[in-house]
């Protein structure tokens, strides 16, 4: 099979917000940067993000990075690092201000300065009431802020390589990286890039799940890409979900609609919530609502053919109350569960939406694996950001608007570290690795001509609605070890997946096939993860995880504050420590988790 | 399907993926049902819309806003035609 190759000082995969960051920092010290993306950079799916960008500017009241942290440490479930965690909120403010300068329409105050929001789990004075932290432009925030970064990227000439699916990482025999091998849609042609500097800012993988919010490019690229090259996986298991997806697409029911009155009923229309949250109902907290829901279905009260969806009614509120309070809601009703919802009750699930494991980093955008007795020794020329990565800053569990200001501030920081190394140690590129290449070519190749193989979308379902029942918001020991087996069986299949369309130009059918073999990489090392940590925190939530007083609400500190690392060879699993020491303040000390 | 028809069409069908799920969503339930069908014309409206900013189109497809041009009006009509996939 052909193929070229072309060189640069750095390339980037991925033109989302973390990649258009980084490659920023690359352009502007005038190194040659080129980046590719499946799809034009402002549909990229940071566009979706609506909340804003968490900064403790302290524009409306007083507000400390410190404050910031220690809600991020609290919402990780302090399984988050607290150096990264330091040192994003620490930077929060200056990646904002640079932002602004860029041209991002931030929403401001009467006196021009930015305008901020609270939003759930920021806090000021360390857990005491919320702060208003939260900067956003109207309810566009993600994509104003692509656009913003975009122009900025033209204006410093990054090369832009539109519609090039990235294949596999280029490791040399030191286990450096020294490219990316990719696809150019148009024409079918791949390409090796060889550079000195490898950025992965892909976005996560949310589409494992049958029922995510995710846009369909969300299939973790980078993520399987690097595990294929031999890179371990962190924290996998942690994936955060909303209880109120519409069943069957994942369309996002805001919470809004409980707030207004919505009742939760199970296939014999009972108000099941009272069961579990006698008090708060159908406003409980969300694990609480989506623990409930799961325990309904899986005890078969779940409604439909399948039992496998729960009911949200609204039909007892006035239908003006619907359509002013809640506008959008019926539109999607209509449009993605076929249901009038001022007659008839929504089908719902809890929904996966984002990820909070990936790529292990450091604080400095470097990928970071254990070696020679070091649990975090960088990998020469591989540097990763955004929700690929795992800094690790979510831990256990991401706090709202805290996932644009990740990808600001390690997109940045990713950037500033490869020029560093640009400057100081890398002067030439390493010559490239010819089995690696050779790789990318044999597993295009076998798709090409595989015979008699599997279906990909029947295959890519097969694990969606298997990852969903096996390793879902609610988690059972035997389901899990169960799921474990499913996987393998499927990952057998996806090995073999089949096209019919060959075509070069725009084969989307070979794009889905590719897709697929980086998202059977991330639902296994989600659901090995997860069975094997027999806790509960945060988004990880175990059945069997007793809640005594020495493991509150399922959570054990002795045994488990420790982040996973799976590797793909052997579905091996290994552990390192939580960095508990932050960068210049005093640990912040376990207690549990309640607001 | 033609060499130069499948080219065009595949080329159409991967600038259907957006970065909202919702047009996703909506976009895969169209070509389901007109992938064999989509004329010339059809194929121009479409591309008209598909240059528009995301949050632009699905306010277009559902319906809180209205298209200008004719054609795209009537691409849009048919974009919210499709019934839900209701696979659930």
């Amino acid at each position: 099979m052909q193929y070229s190759i072309r060189k640069f000082d750095a390339v980037i995969v991925g033109a989302g917000g973390a990649g258009l960051r980084a490659a920023i920092q690359l352009s502007e010290a005038g190194y040659k940067t080129a980046v590719l993306t499946k799809v034009f950079p402002t549909r990229s799916h940071t566009v979706a993000a609506q909340g804003g960008v968490a900064a403790s500017l302290g524009n409306s009241e007083e507000d400390h990075w410190h404050w910031h942290m220690y809600d991020t440490v609290k919402g990780s479930d302090w399984l988050g690092d607290q150096d990264a965690i330091e040192f994003m909120c620490r930077k929060a403010n200056e990646v904002v201000v640079e932002l602004e300068h860029y041209g991002m329409p931030f929403d401001r105050l009467d006196n021009g300065k930015i305008y901020q929001r609270p939003f759930g789990g920021h806090m000021s004075n360390f857990g005491e009431k919320p702060v208003r932290r939260s900067c956003a432009a109207a309810d566009r925030t993600g994509h104003a802020m692509l656009h913003a970064m975009y122009q900025r990227n033209i204006k410093v000439n990054t090369q832009f390589f539109v519609e090039w699916q990235a294949l596999d990482l280029v490791r040399d025999a030191d286990g450096d990286v020294v490219g990316v091998t990719a696809m150019d849609m148009e024409t079918g042609e791949i390409v090796v890039f060889h550079a000195k500097a490898t950025i992965f800012a892909t976005g996560g993988a949310g589409r494992i799940y049958y029922s995510s919010t995710n846009a369909f490019i969300n299939t973790g690229d980078g993520v399987g890409m690097a595990a294929r090259a031999g890179i371990p996986l962190e924290d996998m298991e942690f994936w955060q979900f909303h209880p109120t997806g519409v069943a069957g697409a994942g369309v996002l029911i805001t919470e809004g609609v409980r707030g207004e009155g919505g009742i939760l009923r199970n296939s014999a229309g009972e108000r099941f919530m009272e069961r579990y949250a006698p008090n708060a109902k159908d406003l409980a907290s969300r694990d609480v609502v989506s623990r409930a829901m799961t325990t309904e279905i899986n005890e078969g009260r779940g409604c439909g053919p399948n039992k496998d969806y729960v009911l949200l009614d609204i039909t007892h509120l006035p239908p003006e109350t619907i359509m002013k309070r809640l506008p959008g809601i019926h539109e999607i009703g209509i449009q993605f569960a076929g249901v009038d919802c001022l007659k008839e009750p929504l089908p719902v699930v809890p929904t996966c939406h984002y990820q909070m494991g990936g790529i292990p980093t450091n604080y400095l955008g470097q990928v970071v694996v254990p070696k020679n007795g070091n649990p975090s020794e960088p990998v020469h020329g591989f540097y990763a950001a955004g929700e690929c990565a795992c800094a690790s800053v979510h831990g256990a569990n991401r706090l709202g608007t805290n996932s644009l200001l990740d990808l600001l501030v390690f997109g940045k920081s990713a950037g500033e570290t490869a020029v560093s190394d640009l400057k100081n140690n890398v002067k030439a590129h390493k010559p490239l690795a010819q089995e690696a290449i050779d790789r990318t070519l044999a597993r295009v190749d076998r798709l090409n001509h595989q015979k008699d193989g599997a279906d990909v979308h029947e295959t890519r379902l097969a694990m969606q609605r298997t990852m969903q029942k096996h390793a879902g918001v609610f988690r059972f020991k035997d389901m899990l070890a169960e799921g474990v087996a499913r996987i393998d069986e499927i990952a057998g299949q996806v090995a073999q997946t089949q096209i019919k369309d060959k075509s070069m130009v725009f084969n989307t059918a070979r794009i889905e096939a590719l897709e697929l073999d980086n998202l059977i990489e991330v639902a296994k090392a989600t659901i090995v993860s997860a069975n094997a940590r027999t806790e509960s925190r945060g988004a990880h939530v175990r059945d069997d995880a007793v809640d005594c007083p020495e493991t509150p609400d399922g959570r054990d500190d002795k045994n488990w504050l420790k982040h996973t690392l799976w590797y793909r060879e052997g579905s091996r699993l290994d552990y390192k420590p939580v960095q508990m020491k932050p960068m210049s303040v005093d640990t912040i000390e376990l207690k549990k988790r309640a607001y | 399907m033609k060499e130069d028809r499948r080219a065009r069409i595949n080329r159409l069908k991967w600038h259907c993926r957006r970065a909202l799920l919702e047009l996703d969503l909506v976009f895969d339930r169209f070509w389901e049902r007109y992938e064999d069908s989509l004329d010339e014309q059809g194929e121009a409206a479409l591309e008209s819309l598909l240059e528009l900013e995301d949050h632009d189109l699905w306010a277009l497809v559902n319906g809180r806003e209205t298209a200008d041009d004719q054609r795209q009006a009537a691409m849009i009509e048919r974009l919210r035609e499709v019934s839900p996939t209701a696979n659930f």
